[in-house]
Order: structure tokens, then sequence, then C-alpha cells
């Protein structure tokens, strides 16, 4: 064989993968942009440019997806059946916290970066309740076993990843306030869990209302 | 702790607010229109080509290595320019968990860096040290170090949080203006002392503290807070 | 504690039992066992390198898996794994005792090389002397570096308490800053009357250019050491290498590691159990599944559990997939180190990011996936998830194994800086305890799933495919052929994924863990990796050690650079596919 023609084989794949992008170009020309076509470009049957133009196209995350946690509230509702929202902040008026400061995703975190202090009833009993619910989302390793293991489904992966900050000092330890989060929210983000646990919720409630008082 | 670089140093007078505003508009009297313009030029050009250091710690520089990939390309940001050499890049990704070993390293990396240089702390390590926190040879993060413009977290972050991230650090080269750098001003950045690896990583500008403390352990203990673990009435 | 049943006692006696090798060993030397068990044989340490000779020689246990140190309050233990490759099978134990005053043992780097790191790793961590060993300094941390931490009463800077669960957290859990908590704020000890102003560090970290004596008869020349790292374009990560050079030609390699030292053992002995998983995503940040599954399968063991069938079918094409698309990187990030910028890279890449999409829907996120449990798997997988696994194994992935096969084997270039460089000799290989494509392009066909298999691997038909002279060119040819072998094992478990559960028993955090000692290994993308756990029955390990493929084979970097020139180091370096979270641990 000549000398070179190995190289000029390897060279091949590379024009034709040029050209290919363009052919795939104008094969979806004018399309290329639109959200099923990009979906279609990013999956396994995709062809042509396989980038994703951050941030005008995003690629979405799936439902597994684990960022830093958050905590989960059920929103008060108003007559109809809607979650009342404040009209100061614009966040849900919060109805019922999941959370009942039991301890255990404190417990499970591999990096220990979540503290929990538990509430005091006035009369000074321990109350199912966190008073105070710190995370460091700069120790937090994004593992997911606050949300596997909690028993009463308070804490929740959350998927916004798009958290760059200045300073880190006063931003990175995210409080009670800025944990809780609605329902409506972790339906939106989550549907198929949300959908599993409402049914096993709805079904226990069955049950339990089927057993004589 | 070393501060992060504020873009204006204000004299603290009276009314400091005032003769800022006046030193502004006197210093370029009636061409700080042109100065805008100027500025809004410079930025464009800086914040447009801002080539990276090559410099991959841990995890966090694969999720790094794929955003340069064609996926989430870093070339449509000018970003696709990775230096070896510390001396033709801008900007520093401090990308994994930032031992004591590799201080005096990364501290001799920067100082060789010229002006105008950024670091951008990628992951929960470099933030803050992460979940390595509290091993014996990590540093809890790497502001301990170096003086940090952009935190991204996450662990690591992915490719799209990182482009997130350089769209902050672009913002704010945006928000830069030539009357202020510090680059323009005379004796501003001395470059940061290299961290000595003795009996433990110290900072060189500890030094006499830290061999005062270290002779006298009354003192010492004085300085930790202790934790008061109260379990039914029992302190710990 | 084995793995398969054991065989019946009277037809088939098993040659790596250690009850069996003890009286072999007594025969020839009488009084150097000092007591044989199922957990091992522990030797006496005068004796120790006659019996290892004795062992590699006649025995033919010619290669040394693990080289581990367990702090006993009592005692130290130094303790060895021994294989053999034409016979295979779990590895034998072997243990040394050492006093708690001024430790020592006999360095094994005269019987095998490949104890050269490892012996100083356990000086470094561990504090025991090895009289014998070439060159014994701290290897992960730095010479003046105070203390051995790996030691039960070593309380590093930010210490809270012995094990995790930390009673701080909950329920009175204020949160603290690690830094106030610390005298110093910040994560450092100094001893007492430490004399800041006036130290002087007595080690040169970064020697820029040294003279080494000229030996050259012909010309006064003389030798320059030249500093290689920490930062590099193409030390795949923070490896720094000292070379030794006559011109251009290398005299001797000397890796500097511990850049990336992030304390796994320490923090995997205050962790529970449960909570080693996410570390070991850690590891080797490319292959989380594989370590993953290494680990699980290690306490498994120990545990005497095993997976349901359709966990046990889905963790091995999580790690088939793995391996593909490890190998798919170091083969791209090679063409990187030969000067083919990017591109080849870039075109692999893409293959990973769709499988990276997959890891991410299953698992949650594309590298650190945490995906495995003691018992089965964390969740199951979406149902949209084996068709497209199903797709890329039948259409994309094989198309891309043949392109990037075919920039490498008739390109004139590559033929000429790959053939005959960096050839690591097949006994050598051996010596050295190096594992994965290193080995088997050497020649040596010993791969951990046919030796010991673990899963469902024995079910599975694939070919080991093996280099002949152990050269930059048969480490590629073997990986790109691995890659191959990985889609046909692919193709075998996706036909028979049953339906069904993903976990023995139910989720649970509370881990419980029976007393014992298990090395459990497994065969990663990298190499072989091993986990060495001693429970004492708590929710924490007692000893956890991890048995680092790119670890050891780095040992072998000297003995395949010398003689060649500093652009072939590179490439060298490159072939030994290293990741230095693995290396620093």
């Amino acid at each position: 064989m000549a000398f070179g023609l190995g190289l000029l084989n390897g060279l091949r794949y590379t024009f034709t993968r040029i050209a290919k992008t363009y052919i795939g170009d104008l094969r979806h020309l004018g399309r290329s942009h639109d959200p099923k076509e990009f979906a279609r470009r990013q999956s396994v049957r995709g062809d042509g440019i396989f980038t994703a133009q951050y941030p005008e196209e995003r690629v979405p995350v799936p439902e597994n997806f684990r960022f830093v946690p958050f905590l989960v509230y059920e929103p008060k509702l108003d007559e109809s059946g809607k979650p009342l929202v404040d009209a100061k902040t614009g966040k849900e008026v919060i109805g019922v916290e999941r959370c009942t400061a039991c301890g255990i995703c404190s417990k499970v975190c591999p990096p220990q970066c979540i503290w929990i202090v538990r509430g005091t009833t006035p009369e000074g009993r321990p109350k199912p309740q966190a008073a105070e619910f710190y995370i460091d989302i700069d120790i937090c390793m994004n593992c997911g076993y606050c949300a596997e293991f909690c028993p009463f489904d308070a804490i929740k992966m959350d998927h916004d990843y798009e958290l760059a900050d200045y300073e880190r000092h006063t931003s990175h330890v995210y409080d009670v306030k800025k944990l809780l989060k609605s329902t409506t929210y972790y339906s939106k983000i989550h549907p198929q869990d949300w959908a599993r646990e409402e049914a096993d919720r709805k079904a226990k409630e069955a049950a339990k209302a089927k057993k004589p008082a | 702790m070393v501060e992060e670089q504020k873009p204006i140093q204000v004299a603290a007078s009276e009314d400091a607010w005032l003769d800022e505003q006046v030193r502004r508009s006197v210093w370029v009297g009636p061409l700080n229109k042109v100065v805008d313009f100027v500025d809004l030029i410079y930025n464009w050009g800086r914040r447009n080509s801002v080539w990276p250091l090559g410099f991959g710690l841990a995890c966090c520089a694969i999720e790094f290595i794929c955003t340069q990939s064609s996926r989430f390309d870093m070339s449509r940001f000018g970003m696709e320019l990775v230096r070896a050499s510390p001396r033709q890049a801008d900007l520093m990704i401090v990308s994994g968990t930032v031992t004591k070993k590799m201080g005096p390293a990364i501290v001799r990396l920067y100082n060789q860096m010229a002006e105008p240089k950024y670091v951008l702390a990628m992951g929960a390590c470099a933030s803050a040290g992460g979940p390595f926190k509290e091993g014996y040879n990590v540093v809890s993060g790497v502001d301990k170090l170096l003086p940090v413009d952009v935190y991204v977290p996450g662990c690591p972050p992915t490719p799209q949080a990182l482009l997130n991230g350089l769209i902050q650090l672009q913002k704010k080269i945006d928000k830069q203006s030539i009357r202020d750098v510090a680059w323009y001003r005379k004796g501003a950045q001395e470059g940061v002392p290299e961290p000595v690896l003795g009996p433990d990583l110290f900072d060189a500008r500890r030094v006499e503290e830290i061999t005062e403390l270290a002779a006298d352990p009354a003192k010492l203990e004085a300085r930790a807070i202790k934790i008061v673990k109260e379990t039914k009435g029992e302190k710990k | 504690m084995a793995v398969n049943p054991p065989p019946p006692p009277e037809t088939k006696i098993n040659p790596n039992d250690p009850q069996v090798v003890a009286e072999k060993i007594k025969t020839v030397f009488a009084d150097a066992v000092e007591s044989a068990s199922a957990q091992g044989i522990v030797v006496k340490s005068d004796k120790l390198l006659d019996v290892t000779r004795y062992l590699r020689d006649k025995l033919s246990f010619d290669y040394l898996n693990n080289v581990t140190s367990v702090d006993y309050p009592d005692r130290f233990e130094v303790v060895y794994q021994v294989s053999s490759m034409d016979r295979g099978g779990a590895p034998l134990t072997l243990k040394v005792n050492a006093a708690r005053e001024n430790p020592t043992v006999p360095s094994l780097v005269p019987v095998y090389r490949g104890a050269d790191f490892q012996e100083r790793e356990v000086y470094d961590l561990m504090g025991i002397q090895f009289p014998g060993h070439p060159n014994l300094h701290r290897i992960l941390l730095w010479d003046g570096f105070e203390g051995y931490p790996l030691r039960k009463d070593y309380k590093e800077p930010y210490y809270e308490e012995e094990k995790k669960p930390f009673g701080t957290r909950w329920d009175q859990g204020h949160h603290v800053i690690a830094e106030d908590r610390n005298p110093w704020h910040d994560n450092v000890k100094y001893p007492a009357n430490f004399d800041a102003m006036s130290y002087k560090p007595t080690q040169e970290i970064y020697p820029t250019l040294g003279l080494a004596e000229a030996t050259s008869t012909r010309l006064r020349t003389d030798k320059i050491v030249v500093n290689i790292g920490p930062q590099h374009p193409s030390t795949h990560g923070v490896a720094r290498l000292k070379v030794t050079l006559d011109g251009e030609t290398i005299v001797a390699v000397e890796p500097v590691l511990g850049y990336l030292h992030r304390n796994h053992d320490k923090i995997g002995e205050r962790n529970t159990y449960l909570q080693n998983i996410p570390y070991t995503d850690r590891l080797d940040y490319f292959t989380s599944m594989s370590n993953n599954f290494t680990y699980v399968i290690g306490v498994e063991k120990l545990m005497g559990i095993k997976p349901p069938e359709r966990a046990e079918y889905i963790r091995v094409i999580m790690a088939e997939l793995t391996r593909w698309q490890s190998h798919a990187v170091a083969v791209g990030f090679l063409y990187n180190d030969l000067g083919a910028f990017y591109t080849p890279l870039l075109y692999g890449l893409e293959e990973r990011e769709l499988i990276l999409d997959l890891f991410e829907a299953v698992s949650g996120s594309r590298m650190m996936c945490n995906y495995m449990r003691f018992g089965g798997l964390a969740r199951d997988v979406p149902e949209d998830f084996l068709g497209k696994v199903q797709y890329l194994v039948d259409e994309r992935l094989p198309k891309r194994t043949d392109e990037l096969e075919a920039y490498l084997i008739k390109n004139e270039l590559f033929l000429a800086r790959a053939k005959k460089v960096g050839v690591l000799p097949r006994d050598l290989a051996i010596s050295y305890s190096t594992a994965g494509p290193v080995l088997r392009g050497s020649g040596v066909k010993y791969d951990v799933r046919r030796a010991e298999p673990y899963s469902i691997y024995d079910r599975f038909d694939f070919d080991i495919p093996t280099g002949t002279t152990g050269d930059l060119y048969d480490r590629t040819i073997v990986r790109i052929a691995e890659m191959r072998e990985s889609l046909r094992i692919l193709k075998q478990a996706l036909k028979d994924v049953p339906a069904g559960e993903i976990m023995t028993g139910k989720k649970n955090y509370q881990i419980r863990v029976p007393k014992g000692e298990v090395y459990g290994r497994a065969e990663n993308p990298k190499g072989e990796l091993g986990f060495f756990l001693n429970s004492d029955g708590s929710p924490n390990p007692y000893r956890y050690h991890v048995r680092s493929p790119s670890f050891i084979n780095m040992g072998a970097l000297n003995e395949m650079a010398v003689g060649h020139k500093i652009a072939d180091l590179i490439v060298i370096f490159g072939s030994l596919d290293v990741v230095m979270g693995e290396v620093d641990r």
C-alpha cells in the first residue's frame, strides 16, 4: 500500500462528518431550532450538528436529575381547590410543611451537610416540625440519599442548576425559607414520582377509611 | 482571607459617594461619554475571548472537557482556546478539589497569569471544600488562596451549569470600566504569596500569628467555637 | 467466605485455599507460619521474604494484588493478597504482624516489584517502616507532613466525631461552619511551638532544572532533571513526573503523586457503608457505575446477600456501557497526546454523551451515578431505557468503534510512533502488578471476569483480547478489542433481561454488616479495582482500603519509558490510561 493511504482513510471520516452536518442542515432547513427537531438531534437517533446552543436551547433534564435538595410543602387551597398565592412575595401560601424533623436525611447524608433543629411547642415538648434546617450546598455532593430515604416525601431533589454567583459566604447556606417549595413546583418537575406518590397516599387513605373506626 | 477584586476603591470620607462621582466625572470631564464608549468596545472584546487555562484537577475537569466538546460548545463564547501556559490565559477555572500539596502550584500559576485575569471556582470542592472538606489534605475552597470571581456550585456542575457560570462572568466583565480597574493603577496587583508546605500548609502572610498561637495553647483553645449539644438537659 | 459454593472437599482441593497452602509452606519452612485459617495465613515477619519467594517460584503465586495495613489496638497488621496468573481463582491472603512501637515489616520489593508504590503508601499513611525498600519516602503527602493519618489515634483538623452520623447535625443541629470550630480557622493544625517564621522546608517541592552527573564518555554532557506537571496539558490531571534526561533520551522517570489525595480511606472509615457509595463514584470519575458495582459486590460478599436477576442484568449492562465509554475516552485522549488535536476525541465523546444521557435518565447524574445499592439497585430503569441501549448497541456504538480503529490501524504515523514504544515484557508486567489493558497488552490472558467470576459474568460468552509485545500499539488494540467484546456482552445481556424486583429486601438506610474481612474485586476498565474491607460488626467499616489499578500501573512507567524520547513519554503515559482521582484517592 502506498505510504499515506492510511492517513487519508482516517481523514475520510472527518470530511464525511463535516459534509453530513451541512446536509443535515439542508434537510431540516429552517427547522433546526424548533423543539421537536432539537429533541431529535439530541437523541440516540440524531444526526447532523450535535450542539445544543445554551442558553437559547437547553437540553432538558430528566425527571430523576439530582441537584441541590429542597423541602416540600403543601400549599393552602382556596374554596375552588387552587393554591392561594401571597400577593407580596408571589409564593404560594404554606399550608402544611411535610418535614417532621425526624432527622433521617441528616443521618444518611454522606458529607453531613444537613443541620436540623427540632421545633418545640410552647409547653417545651418537641414538635414534629423543623425550627431550623440548614443545607450547605458547598458541601452537598448531590447524591440524593436525603430524598431517597425520607419517609414523608418531604425533601426532594431540585432541577435548578443555574446557581452561579459572585460570592458564596452569604448565599450558599440554605435555610428553611429558601428551601421550602410548594407541591405545585414539585409536581411540575417530578410528574411521574408525584403521580405515584399521590396514588399511594390515596390508596393508604382509602384503606384506613375502610378499617372499622 | 483574600478579598475579591472590588471594582471601585472608595475612600472613607464624609460624603464618599459625592467624592466618588466628582472623581469619576471630573477626571475625564467632557470625555466621559467617550470613555463609556471605549469601555463598551473594550469589554466587548474581552468578554468574547476569555481564554481559559488548561487546568483540570479532578472530576469537574471532565465536565469542563464535556463543555468544550461538540455538544455544549464553549467556542460559541470564544472560550475554545485553552492555553497551557498561564502567561497566555485569562481565566483559571479551578475545577476540582484543591489539595494542600497542590496549593503552592495553584498560587504560582495564578501569579504567572497576566492581568486581566479571572478565577472561576467550579464545583463544590473548589468553592468550599465540597464533600471532602473533612479531609486532612484538602483546602476548604480555593478562595482561601486566591480571589475568586464566580462560584459555580454542584458536584459536578453539569456543562449547562458551567456555561451559566461563564455567562455570569461575562456579565461581570461587562460591568467593569477602564477608569477603575485594578490593572491600570499603580502598584495594584503584587501577586499572592505562595503558601508553604510545612507540617501542614501555612500561608506566608500569617506566619507571625501562627508562631504566636502555636506557642500559647490556652489562647488557641479560646478561639474555637465549642459545640454545645443539649440532649435532655446534658451539656457536652 | 467463598464466592462460589465450595467444591465437595473430598474430590477437589483448591490450590489457593489458605490452609492447603499453609501446609505446603510448613513442609519447607517449619516455623514460618504462625497460624492459618480461611481468612488467610499469618506469616512471621522475618520469614516473609523466604515464604513469598517460595510462593512465587514454586507454587506460581506470581502476582501481588494488594498491600494494605490495618491498625488494631494492640498491633499493626500488613495484609497482602497474592494470586496466580495461570490458575486464577480467589487471591490468597497473607498477613504479617508488626509491633505498635516502631513497626517494621521487611519490604517485598525484591520479590514483587509492584509492592513499591503500595509500601510507600503504607509508610506514608500508617507509619510502618519497610527496610529493604529502595526509596522509602512519602508518596501521597509531602515529606514534611506531621503525623500518620490512617492511624486510629490521628485526628484530622476538622475532626468532629469518630463515626458518622455526627450527633451535632440532629436534633440540635445549629449550623456552624467547620472553619469556626477549628482554632486555626482553617483546615490545618500545627504542632506545639511550631516556629513558622523561621521554617525552611527541607525537601525541594519544585525543582526547576537540576543537573545530574555526566556519564557519557564521548562528549562531556550533563543529565538534566525536567519537571513535567502538575499542571500540564497532557498529564491527564494533576500528575507530576520528574524526568532525568540525557539530551532527549530519558534516563529515569519518577512520578510524584498526591496532588489529588482526598483522604478517601480516612473518610471511608468515618462513613457508614451506605454513605461510602457516593464517594466511590469519585474515585475513577469516568467509571462511576463500575466503581459502585465493585464496592457493592464486595460488601454483599460480607453480608451474604445476592441481588435479584433483573438487578444483576442491569448492573452488567451499566458496567459494560461504562467500559465502552471509558475505553473510547482513553483512546481519544491518546490521540490527543499523539497530536491529533481534539478531533477524534470529540467523535468519541459524542457517543459518550449519549451514554451519559442514559445514565442521567436512570440515576440522576451524568457522572456521579450512585446507582447500586446493597442487594440491588436504587431504582428501576425508565421504560425507554432498554430500547435506547438496544439501538446504541446495534447501530451507533459498533460504527464508532470501527471508526476509532480505522484512525489507528493503518495510519502510518501512528504505527511509526506506537510500534516498539513503551514495551513492557510479560514477566515484568506481572511483577509490577499491572492490571487491565496494560497487563493484557503484554500477553497475559488474565481478566477478573474469567479468573474469579462475579455477578453473572459466567453466563456470557466473550473473549479476552491480548497483545503480543506489550508496546503502545498492543495496548491500544487491546482496548479497542475490549470495546467490541463489551458490545458482545451487551447484546447477550439485553436479550435476557427479566422483569421483576430490583432489590433484595426493603429499602433501609441502616445496613448491618457482620464481622469479617473481605477483598472484593472486579474488572474495571482501567484494571483490577479492589476494595479491602474489614468490618467489626458496626455500621462503619473498621478498615476501608481501595486497591487502585491506576496507582499501581504507574509503577511500571519508569520501566516502559527508559530509553525513549520525551515525546514518547507523553504517549506512553497516555497509553497507561491513569485517572488521578483513582491514583491519589
